[in-house]
């Protein structure tokens, strides 16, 4: 048996969002083993107005954190362009400062730098990455250390199994949140529209060149860089307004529709068992753009269902439906690869 | 394939359907806003004073007008969180407001949002508020109320003077509905 094997059925860490040290604290008081958080700049994917650390705040946040036996990751998984690489760098160089527990890599240059100029910082490949195979994965472990991947979510959960027997590293899965296109990593449909790009500015449709105009039958328009990627009837549940998840025409077919996906939020409660049985060591809250109240429900909600899954008992998430995007929920590619 | 529409009374929808509590709806009946304002001024004075941390994530959305129409009340506010010189104004609807952002929605969503009770995506995904304008300004200000610690409403409740009483028993009466099942 592989070391990594041994692993399998170990009680999961849970890795929660924070978009600010209030959320921060919200996750570490709610159960969190582990808070995942970015810089104000492009060097994570949540690069959003008014969200994430000054490194002042990551310090004081590090201390509240470690003071409750509760690890920081730092989120550098944003793609490092030149002439700025400077930025990517300064940012790994603070997580080591700061004694953050681990920096989450996405690009192979940031990876490389964190690796020689900071050898004992603990990295973990992000989903970024877009790591899918386990050729790739003991790629990032041989040449960088990493230590713990982020599996894209393209995988179902027999995948996953069969992926950690072959690997040296720890797995962390996502169990809740938002959904999007699965080649994480490699969508630029928000470039398309607004030249900001998801993998290299960190933001994913730039609230800048977001609009809302409620239309005179109540029915309110979504448009991002002055096209409308959705309508949504009076009543209607909304979503974000990403263009992965916008309703469009074609003469095809009658009214709108949704290209590529729909409004809707990734929920494995029911999968936890099986997650933990197939080795994964880390379950992954996605919503660092989501507000404490969020964080706090969402974290005390996977707390329990852990802790009652390690104790034999069946965990109990219904009350999650209200924080789901469309007010619906799904378990993506993790039970097959068709969700829609 | 697990893929369901929302079944249970989420906690969004509770806010949406929660009647304005009867003392505060006697509160908010139609008043003069010259009575209104003073107490306004007072409020974004010793809200700015206390809590400067408020303006750091706004970033340049300090010099941008949001327009908060709470449906129940008579009146559309007009918030300029200008560090400098806040300003918090009360308009009849038909005043037409210069404002670059605008936050809407039911009393009672928009009370525990500034409370730090609801988390506002969740209340937009459910159309409970809605967001007009500078998209960018209301996500800024949405996230500097979230970073603090506490809440506005918390301020409220701590700060002095004979202006806020009715105003103190009335935020401690939503909160006391607020938490009822």
């Amino acid at each position: 048996m592989s070391a990594s094997q041994t692993a399998k059925s170990n009680r999961p860490e849970l890795i929660c969002p924070a978009g600010t040290p209030a959320a921060l604290r919200a996750a570490v008081d709610a159960g969190a083993d582990a808070v995942y958080c970015g810089l104000q700049n492009a060097t994570n994917a949540r690069n959003f107005p008014g969200l994430n650390f000054t490194p002042e705040a990551l310090t004081q946040s590090i201390a509240y954190a470690h003071e409750r036996s509760t690890k920081v990751l730092l989120a550098v998984n944003s793609f490092a362009t030149a002439p700025e690489t400077e930025l990517w760098h300064d940012a790994v160089d603070i997580a080591a400062r700061e004694n953050a527990d681990a920096v989450i890599v996405a690009d192979i240059g940031v990876a490389r730098y964190a690796a020689d100029k900071h050898p004992d910082l603990r990295l973990h490949l992000s989903v970024q990455a877009g790591a899918s195979s386990p050729e790739a994965i003991k790629y990032y472990c041989r040449e960088f250390g990493i230590a713990r991947v982020v599996l894209p979510r393209i995988l179902t959960v027999t995948e996953i199994s069969a992926i950690h027997d072959e690997i040296p590293c720890e797995i962390e899965a996502f169990v809740f949140g938002n959904i999007g296109m699965m080649a994480e990593g490699r969508c630029s449909l928000t470039n398309y529209i607004t030249g900001k790009s998801t993998n290299m500015d960190g933001v994913c449709s730039p609230a800048s060149a977001v609009q809302y105009v409620k239309n005179a039958d109540q029915s309110l328009a979504a448009n991002l860089g002055g096209f409308e990627i959705d309508c949504f009837a009076q009543g209607e549940s909304a979503g974000y307004p990403t263009i992965c998840k916008g309703r469009y025409l074609t003469p095809a077919r009658s009214g709108t529709y949704y290209a590529f996906e729909e409004p809707i939020s990734l929920n494995l409660s029911s999968l936890l068992p099986e997650l933990v049985a197939a080795g994964v060591t880390a379950l992954k809250i996605e919503g660092r753009q989501r507000s404490r109240s969020y964080v706090k429900a969402v974290v005390s909600s996977y707390r329990a269902a852990i802790d009652a899954i390690m104790e034999g008992l069946e965990p109990d998430l219904s009350t999650l439906i209200s924080l789901t995007e469309g007010g619906k929920e799904t378990q993506g590619a993790f039970k097959s690869k068709k969700w829609r | 394939m697990l893929d369901q529409t929302n079944s249970s009374q989420s906690s969004a929808t509770r806010n949406k359907t929660t009647p304005l509590p009867k003392l505060a709806g006697l509160a908010l009946r139609p008043v003069p806003l010259f009575v209104v304002q003073p107490v306004l001024n007072r409020l974004v004075r010793d809200i700015s004073s206390r809590r400067p941390e408020l303006f750091e994530r706004l970033g340049p959305h300090i010099n941008t007008v949001f327009a908060i129409d709470v449906e129940e009340l008579p009146f559309v506010l007009a918030l300029l969180p200008d560090p400098q010189e806040p300003r918090l104004t009360a308009h009849r609807r038909s005043e037409n407001i210069a404002s670059g952002a605008s936050i809407s929605g039911p009393f009672m969503t928009l009370f525990a949002i500034m409370d730090g009770d609801e988390d506002s995506d969740a209340l937009f995904f459910a159309r409970d508020v809605e967001v007009g304008g500078n998209t960018e300004a209301a996500v800024c200000l949405r996230n500097a109320l979230d970073d603090l610690e506490g809440s506005v409403v918390d301020d409220i409740l701590e700060i002095g003077g004979a202006l806020y009483t009715p105003l103190k028993i009335m935020l401690a009466h939503l909160r006391k509905s607020e938490a009822a099942p």
